[in-house]
């Protein structure tokens, strides 16, 4: 019974996108950070990406809609900082959904230099002619980038 | 007063007024790039405010949340350091500002991700990253303006020097700081001295302009003693709290 409440639980905040880009659900983006019991309660913790990221509150609320959908009456949802959020945890199925929605995923792994820029390729037509146009986009994780090949601009899920 | 509470609250109002000052340039900014930058860098700030202000809150144990915190204290009880409050002045003014702060924020956030106390080191550890972002954001923007044209070298250079004076008490310490850097929960500010200035003295070099030689400085936010701008600028952050209180939606 208990294994099932989890099961149904679990699938149910899996389910979950992102208000940003709603092509991720919260699982993809690493976002989800646990669903357990405690006793006849499911808990569940979510760490936002960026301090000041503005979709927390309504995954929260998405949150709790979706278990209240699934039958599932007593829960917690908590925000937990530590440890801190980096697109290391965005899964192999998060970064091919990326691609395909046209943003390009985070090229290698999070790293913290003071200067530079990550090598980029172009989620439209691939070409790794591409150049930063800004560190910030139109959310707290992206990058605004330009490609030179086929002078589109896309955005860039930048590493973090 | 507790310690903790009294260094929380600090970190939390500095965070606070730089992410409201950066705010204030949307609509503003020269262009729409540096409209997102600049409006993405306060959002950071205001969500490590957020945090800080919450734990402030927990630690105090008096029912105030962070609304109560940001908004219903005035002057004298803000701790903010004088360096954020000051105004944007020309864009050079208001990156200036962000690089004097962010080279002094990164390290201090990095250390302070090593804090004994668990909820300021989780907070640290996000904010750490995000103020790598700003460095280099304000960094490259302080070398362009300084390497630029004539007018944007001489604005830059206007800019170091009409902040340094507040650039000292960054690295001040009182019996607060002091009390929990032996605790092993804050960070000791003089010691990022060095650090911070070969990262600001790199950029400046590289920027082409000359570090300010004036060693006057202004000090004080810590016991609630600002500058002129701070009220001004409470006074349009918490309009909506005084003047409907306890609104929301």
């Amino acid at each position: 019974m208990s294994a099932g409440l989890r099961e149904r639980a679990l699938a149910a905040a899996s389910g979950v996108v992102d208000p940003e880009i709603p092509v991720l659900t919260i699982a993809d983006l690493g976002v989800l950070r646990a669903v357990r019991l405690a006793g006849d309660t499911v808990e569940i913790e979510i760490t936002p990406t960026y301090s000041g990221c503005p979709a927390m509150r309504v995954i929260e609320q998405e949150l709790a809609t979706a278990l209240r959908a699934a039958g599932i009456g007593k829960f917690r949802i908590a925000t937990v900082l530590s440890p801190a959020w980096t697109t290391d945890w965005l899964s192999k199925e998060g970064r091919r959904k990326l691609a395909e929605f046209g943003i390009a995923p985070p090229a290698g792994i999070s790293r913290r230099s003071h200067f530079g820029t990550d090598a980029v390729a172009c989620p439209r037509c691939g070409s790794a002619e591409t150049e930063r146009i800004s560190e910030f986009g139109s959310t707290a994780c992206k990058a605004l980038y330009r490609c030179r090949r086929c002078a589109e601009p896309f955005d860039y899920f930048k590493c973090h | 007063m507790s310690a903790l509470f009294d260094y929380t609250l600090r970190l939390a109002d500095s965070a606070l007024i730089l992410g409201h000052r950066l705010s204030e340039w949307i609509g503003h900014a020269p262009l729409l790039e540096e409209e997102l930058a600049l409006g993405n860098l306060a959002l950071d700030l205001i969500g490590q405010a957020r945090a800080l202000y919450a734990y402030a809150g927990a630690v105090e144990g008096k029912g105030r949340d962070e609304d109560a915190l940001a908004y219903l204290r005035d002057c004298g009880q803000f701790r903010n350091l004088l360096l954020v409050e000051q105004p944007n002045g020309d864009f050079a003014v208001t990156i200036a500002r962000q690089l004097l702060y962010s080279a002094f924020a990164h390290p201090f956030w990095r250390d302070l991700a090593r804090s004994r106390d668990a909820t300021l080191a989780a907070i640290a550890a996000k904010a750490e990253k995000e103020s790598a972002y700003h460095l280099r954001h304000a960094g490259e923007w302080l070398i362009r303006l300084g390497d630029g044209t004539a007018e944007s070298h001489r604005r830059a250079q206007a800019a170091l020097d009409t902040l340094w004076p507040y650039v000292g008490e960054l690295f001040e310490s009182d019996a607060v700081e002091e009390a929990l850097v032996n605790q092993g929960i804050a960070v000791d500010p003089a010691a990022l001295r060095p650090e911070w200035e070969r990262s600001v003295q790199a950029i400046i070099a590289e920027a082409t302009l000359a570090a300010p030689a004036g060693t006057g400085m202004q000090s004080g936010g810590r016991i609630g003693r600002h500058s002129e701008h701070l009220g001004h600028l409470l006074a349009t952050m918490q309009f909506l709290q005084r003047a409907y209180p306890g609104a929301s939606w």
